[in-house]
């Protein structure tokens, strides 16, 4: 491994009822998150090269304990998201290293698919920044059901030297969808789009 | 008896390599299972509550059972635990309190002959907040290198009239755990403390 991982959280959430009616089945998220140390910590560095190697790596080793977390086969995972944190003293620009150039191709081998954009989000924050991955259908980002988010924190990260690396996947979109648009049955996947 | 009517669980994971010590050979785990219900007394006072805790002992070890299953399978592997609940605002803390005999009783029937009393921690809060479960070693709560806590929480629980609850369990000390006290090869295992 590239990076230098202090943590690894993973959670998993399923919601059985909403507003008293029953959810069945229960919809099911994960996401995995790994603290690593900023190697750019503290100065400016021109060349992010060995940050994108880093987001190639954790774009593997995450979504795998994501799909793990929910037990379920990568290619059944409906919808997914990303997101990553900086410590103090981090630049806003080393989570995009991270999580734009390189992260994206290894989610979607251990994913099957995932001809859709995997939407992200980012930030600078201290120890307990909480983090909301937005979540979109994997092979067609206008699926309305699955427009989402998941909320995540971990206590005691990122430290100012640090970055926190979230991948999110789940296995089925909002628990339960009634606001109409493009539903999953109609999705022709040629452009990710619909 | 009111039935237990389950919303949401959450199973949160950590794994930790280093806290900028030395890599643990074997990075030190610790998970929470949190489940979300309905407080049957919500809005109002009621004077006999005891009853509940026969209801929630399936679902005690239903979640004692998922948290030896996220580390790993091994109850043997299982050296500290703890327990919490957050109270909605519709309830009161008493209702907090119905889950020390079913969430302890849970954990020691799942890991065996375990002696130490079960550390916990409660209290009344809105959706998202956090609760930081207080972790002793399973059975001499006097165990220095096991003195630990788990911060946990979900953001849209607990509503006025849930509960939320939680269950914890670790595999080992702290992962630089150089303060001292008695040590787990020194346990006696008589009276749960030492």
């Amino acid at each position: 491994m590239r990076a230098n991982i202090r943590k690894i959280a993973t959670f998993v959430e399923e919601t059985s009822t909403e507003m008293g009616q029953s959810v069945n089945p229960p919809t099911r998220r994960a996401a995995a998150i790994a603290v690593i140390e900023n190697p750019y910590a503290g100065q400016y560095v021109e060349d992010l090269s060995e940050l994108m190697a880093i987001g190639e790596e954790l774009g593997e080793l995450l979504t795998q304990r994501a799909v793990a977390a929910l037990g379920i086969a990568g290619p059944s995972a409906e919808s997914y998201g990303k997101a990553a944190a900086v410590g103090e003293n981090g630049e806003l620009e080393h989570a995009a290293a991270i999580l734009h150039p390189k992260l994206g191709t290894p989610v979607r081998r251990v994913l099957g698919k995932g001809a859709a954009l995997i939407p992200s989000s980012k930030k600078r924050g201290g120890l307990g920044v909480v983090l909301d991955i937005p979540l979109g259908h994997k092979d067609a980002a206008f699926v309305r059901s699955h427009f989402d988010g998941m909320e995540v924190r971990i206590s005691d990260a990122p430290r100012a030297n640090e970055i926190m690396v979230a991948i999110a996947v789940t296995d089925r979109g909002r628990p339960l969808p009634r606001v109409g648009g493009l539903t999953k049955d109609q999705i022709k996947g040629e452009d990710g789009l619909r | 008896m009111p039935e237990v009517q389950i919303r949401k669980r959450v199973v949160a994971v950590e794994e930790i390599f280093h806290e900028g010590g030395p890599v643990a050979t074997t990075p030190h785990r610790r998970a929470a299972s949190l489940v979300v219900i309905r407080n049957p007394y919500a809005g109002r006072y009621v004077e006999k509550i005891e009853d509940f805790m026969d209801d929630l002992k399936p679902l005690g070890l239903d979640m004692a059972r998922s948290l030896v299953r996220a580390l790993g399978g091994d109850p043997k592997a299982v050296e500290g635990y703890g327990k919490g609940a957050i109270v909605g605002s519709a309830g009161e803390l008493e209702h907090g309190a119905l889950w020390h005999v079913p969430g302890g009783y849970a954990m020691r029937e799942i890991l065996g002959d375990a002696k130490a009393i079960v550390s916990s921690t409660k209290k009344v809060g809105g959706p998202g907040t956090r609760l930081d479960i207080p972790i002793t070693h399973i059975n001499a709560s006097y165990v220095r290198s096991h003195f630990d806590a788990m911060e946990v929480g979900v953001a849209d629980a607990p509503r006025a009239d849930e509960i939320l609850l939680a269950l914890v369990m670790t595999t080992g000390a702290r992962v630089h755990a150089r303060v001292g006290g008695l040590k787990a090869s020194e346990i006696k295992g008589q009276d749960g403390l030492r």
